[in-house]
Order: structure tokens, then C-alpha cells, then sequence
């Protein structure tokens, strides 16, 4: 048996990533922010796919995240960008919780369905209430890390480690939960709940908790990217934002953990040059990107990795 | 006679006009093996399925050392020490078969499954492995339960039912589907393997052979009734189980011959 160096890697990737926010220019450093933070959501997309639970409704907790910070920094006066992520996780968890005792029952694409409406009940919500900003949003103040401020680009370079921190540590924390007894259960009741049943586990319970670490991470996610966008509108809790997450998910392929944050990499990456010179047109660059990969790499874009290695290995 | 660990009392259960179970009253006693037979439809799978909390019966009541289980769900039951293996294999065709029997090593091990623990550790694995070499197994350990014959699945299948330490063992038809130099094998691999468990055993079969051979008390179904209940003898001689169950059997068996 081989062992199992995902864990080690990821660390090395933690230090060489924090090391590159030094030297990476300003444009590049705000992307990857955005990316890893939004990669996280995908993480959990995918931590559920494998039980079987496709959500299209990430946005809820995504947007979740993102007006806790938003709302808690602006009314209540806190700051601190890591007490700021953790109350999006937490949020999200809470509601996460509530939600799942009525999620867990529903599977394939009565739960998708179920997900997006209640995704979209919190949309409706944003856009309709003037207090929180209606369609416009609110601006967020930078934040603050243990009382120091700071702003402009080394507030940018500071966020950016923070964020590669919390998502490098998700990535390694979901990791661990694939392959434990709750993890690869999810995995067996993708196949056969009866038999899980039988066997005398939850099936209900097991789902239950798959979805409430979707909940936080995607919670946590949503904080971070409103911490580094500095402004939060609706459009965090609209479909379009949860079908993002699902798109990457599937682009990326779910066999490896770092996998959804390569793929959220690419994804910003396209967009964002899509975007500046295609600004009419951006999202047929970003289809015709998605059925090139479809066609080009059915197994997703981590398989890249492996035919790489297995031409170093054949030569 | 000692207490009976199952006493499935009066037990009715209707699927729209169809009776699957008409006052069916049936009891298990402690470490006995005992064969179910009857034609296709009589009830013998619909028995297993409310003994084991798949379905609910209408009417009667349930009961496992002296307690009502007929209201608890599978898991419940489960977790009692009523195990069951299914007439189709009931596998996890996404995972290896060691995974499949990690996965139930884990189920037995706590109820509510860890997040941070890992499912494959040397201990867990060994211990797998060492269920898996004592139904020789230990070959196929790494492949994907797809890949088995009928008769490893079967076997696997019965193997997860038993993972965890059984009282009562319910198993619905374990050698259909397995051609006929192997049902003898399988089924003495699974009486040794019970009989360190001491556990009750009771079997659904259509293979009198089968029957007369491992059976101590034999039960015939038909049309969701009890027509008898008693040795194997003199249950296999009875004139309405001859009519009923044991002349379907033959000319099923003739059927299939002609096909």
C-alpha cells in the first residue's frame, strides 16, 4: 500500500502559496483571493456530490457568509477579519443545521431543487429589504487582523494569506473527513442506502452532517469573499453564483482535494480575462472553456496531473 | 422450551387486495435453525421484512427478547442484533470489498459514525481482511464488488449481515442465483460461521435439499398464511405442503429444466 502524501503536499502548498502572495503583483494576488475563497464553496460542493447531494443552491450559504460579515462589520463595528470569516462559518452552520433535518430527506434532483428555491427565498429577501441594501449592496470597511490595520495593497497580500490559510486547512480537514467512517458512509449511500440502514447507521444522520460541512464552508467562503471584494450585493445568493460552484465541481472532478481549487483558479482566471476583453461576450468564452474540457478531458482538469505523470513515468 | 427470542405474533399485512401476511404467528427460539419455504408470493419475504423493520405490519406484534420491534425502523433493529442478508445481494458497488466490509465494521463499532477517525487503519484493515480470508474472500479484497461471481456476492452479502454480532440472522433465499455445487459449500461456510455466534438462524429457501439438509424446524407458507410449522419430516410429508409448496417447487424446477 502506498501512503498517502495529500497531506503533506497540501502544507508545502500552504507555504509556497503564502510565499508567492509576497512577490505576485497586486491584479494577481485580489484573483487568486477570489478564487481560493470561492474554491472553498466548490470543496464543499464536492464533499457532498459524493454522497450523492447536488446542491444548486450554495448561494444561500455562500450569501449567508458574506452578509454576516458584511452586516456584522457595518452594524456592530467588529473588524476583525478572522472573527469575521468564523461568524459566516458560523451562521451558516446554524442554518445549515435547521435546514438539514428537512434537506437530508430529499435526494437527486428534488434536493437540487429544493436547494435553489431555498437559495433563492434568501435572494428574494436581500433584494426586497432597503436595511440590508437591496439590490445595491453595501460597502464593507477593511478589516482588521488582531487589532492592526491593514489597507490598500498590504491589506490585499494580508487577506490572501489568511484566506490561503482557512482554505488550505478546509482542503486538509475535508480530506480527513473523506476518509473516515462518516465520509466514505456517504459514499456507500450514494450506491444503497438500504444497506447502510441495515448495517444499523443513519443514513439520514450521515447526510444530515454532509450538509452542514457544505453549509460552513460555503460560509466561510462567502465571508472571505466579501472581506476581499469589499462589497457585497444580492448577486452573492443568486442562482447563477450556486451554478458557478456546481460548474467548477464538475470541471474539476472530485478524485483529489485540491482539485476544485485548481479548478476555481481556472475558472476566475478565464472569467476575468473573458471579462476585460470580451466584456459583451464573456460567458460564451467561459461555455465554450467548459465543453472544451468536457470533451478534451472527460475526467476534469486534475486529470492533467495524471497524464503528466504518466508520460514522466513512461519516458 | 426456553423463551423465545422472536415471537412474531398475529401478524397481518395487506398491499391493496393482496394479503401478503394473513395472521401469521410465527416463533424464533434461541440458537435454532430454522428453513421457510413456499411458493413465490406466499409471504416469506414480506415475514422478513417486518421482523426486520422494512415494512410495518397492519396488525400483531413483534417481539425480541420481549420487546414490541415492530414500529422500529431497519436500524433500530438492526442494532439489536437482527441482522438480515437480502434475496438480491445488497452491496456498495462503488466501493472495494474491503471498503464494503469497513463500512459495516464501522456501522457496528458506534452508532453515530466519526468524522475525524479513519475508516482504513492497520487495525481495521486487519480485522477486515480476517473476515474476509475466514469466508475466503481475502482474494477479491480489493476489487470492486461488480467484479465478483453471484456466489461471492451472495456471500459478501451475508458476510456485512453478520459483520456485527448477530442473535437473530435472517436470510432471504441465500443460494438463488448460485448453481448447484456451490450452494452446499456456501451454506456450510455460513452454519460454522454462525454457529461461533450462536445465533438463531432463519433461512428462506426454494431447494428442499437445502432445507431438509441444515433445517431443524421447518415453516411452510401459503398466501400469506402459516399451512405449517414443525420437523422437517413431517412438514416436508404434509399433504397440503406436498400440494402447495413442495409440488410448486417441482414444477418450477421442471419449468426451468424445459427453458
Amino acid at each position: 500500500m502506498f501512503r498517502d502524501l495529500t497531506l503533506p503536499a497540501l502544507a508545502a502548498a500552504l507555504a509556497g502559496l503564502l510565499a508567492l502572495g509576497v512577490v505576485l503583483p497586486s491584479w494577481l494576488v485580489f484573483l487568486l483571493t477570489v478564487a481560493f475563497a470561492k474554491g472553498l464553496v466548490v470543496l464543499g460542493v464536492v464533499v457532498m456530490m459524493r454522497a450523492g447531494l447536488v446542491s444548486f443552491g450554495q448561494g444561500l450559504y455562500f450569501g449567508l457568509g458574506a452578509y454576516t460579515a458584511g452586516l456584522v462589520t457595518n452594524f456592530l463595528g467588529v473588524t476583525d477579519a478572522v472573527a469575521l470569516v468564523a461568524l459566516g462559518g458560523a451562521v451558516s452552520a446554524v442554518m445549515g443545521f435547521a435546514l438539514g433535518f428537512f434537506m437530508a430527506r430529499y435526494r437527486e434532483i428534488f434536493f437540487a431543487m429544493l436547494s435553489l428555491a431555498l437559495s433563492m427565498i434568501l435572494y428574494g429577501i436581500l433584494v426586497r429589504s432597503s436595511t440590508l441594501g437591496s439590490t445595491d449592496g453595501f460597502n464593507l470597511p477593511s478589516p482588521t487582523y488582531l487589532g492592526l490595520v491593514a489597507e490598500g495593497v498590504v491589506g490585499r497580500r494580508v487577506l490572501y494569506g489568511l484566506t490561503v490559510a482557512v482554505t488550505i486547512g478546509v482542503a486538509m480537514a475535508l480530506h480527513r473527513f473523506v476518509r473516515s467512517p462518516a465520509g466514505v458512509m456517504g459514499e456507500a449511500i450514494l450506491t444503497n442506502e438500504i444497506r447502510v440502514e441495515y448495517l444499523g447507521t443513519s443514513v439520514t444522520r450521515v447526510l444530515h452532517i454532509t450538509y452542514v460541512l457544505g453549509a460552513v464552508v460555503a460560509g466561510l467562503g462567502g465571508a472571505l469573499v466579501a472581506l476581499t471584494a469589499g462589497h457585497i450585493d444580492p448577486d452573492v445568493a443568486y442562482w447563477t453564483t450556486s451554478g458557478e460552484f456546481v460548474f467548477v465541481a464538475i470541471l474539476s472532478v472530485i478524485r483529489h482535494v485540491a482539485a476544485p481549487l485548481l479548478g476555481m483558479v481556472v475558472f476566475e482566471t478565464i472569467r476575468t480575462f473573458a471579462f476585460q476583453y470580451l466584456p459583451y461576450t464573456w460567458q460564451m468564452v467561459v461555455g465554450i472553456a467548459m465543453l472544451a474540457v468536457i470533451l478534451f478531458l472527460p475526467s476534469g482538469l486534475w486529470s492533467l496531473f495524471a497524464r503528466a505523470r504518466q508520460l514522466g513515468g513512461g519516458a | 422450551m426456553s423463551d423465545p427470542i422472536v415471537a412474531a405474533r398475529g401478524l397481518k399485512k395487506r398491499f391493496g387486495a393482496v394479503v401478503a401476511a394473513d395472521n401469521v404467528t410465527v416463533e424464533i427460539q434461541p440458537r435454532e435453525v430454522l428453513g421457510v419455504i413456499g411458493a413465490n408470493g406466499a409471504g416469506k419475504t414480506t415475514f422478513v421484512n417486518m421482523v426486520t423493520g422494512y415494512l410495518k405490519p397492519d396488525e400483531g406484534t413483534i417481539l425480541f427478547r420481549g420487546a414490541d420491534i415492530s414500529q422500529l425502523p431497519p436500524r433500530e433493529v438492526t442494532r439489536l442484533g437482527v441482522h438480515r442478508s437480502f434475496q438480491v445481494a445488497q452491496l456498495f458497488p462503488n466501493l472495494s470489498v474491503r471498503d464494503n466490509v469497513l463500512v459495516a465494521l464501522a456501522s457496528v463499532e458506534r452508532r453515530r459514525p466519526s468524522l475525524v477517525a479513519a475508516l482504513r487503519t492497520s487495525d481495521s484493515i486487519a480485522q477486515a481482511n480476517g473476515i474476509l480470508a475466514r469466508l475466503g474472500l481475502q482474494d477479491a479484497a480489493e476489487r470492486s464488488t461488480t467484479e465478483l461471481p453471484q456466489g461471492q456476492r451472495k456471500l459478501l452479502d451475508i458476510t456485512l449481515a453478520m459483520v456485527g454480532r448477530s442473535a437473530v440472522l435472517l436470510l432471504d433465499e441465500p443460494t438463488s442465483g448460485i448453481s448447484a455445487d456451490e450452494k452446499f459449500p456456501l451454506m456450510d461456510l455460513v452454519m460454522d460461521a454462525v454457529a461461533a455466534e450462536e445465533a438463531a438462524i432463519l433461512f428462506v429457501e426454494h431447494d428442499m435439499e437445502l432445507v431438509e439438509r441444515y433445517a431443524a424446524r421447518v415453516i411452510a407458507f401459503y398466501e400469506g398464511r402459516v399451512i405449517a410449522d414443525g420437523a422437517p419430516d413431517a412438514v416436508l410429508t404434509d399433504v397440503d405442503v406436498r400440494r402447495y409448496v413442495v409440488g410448486a417447487e417441482l414444477h418450477r424446477r421442471a419449468d426451468r429444466a424445459r427453458t
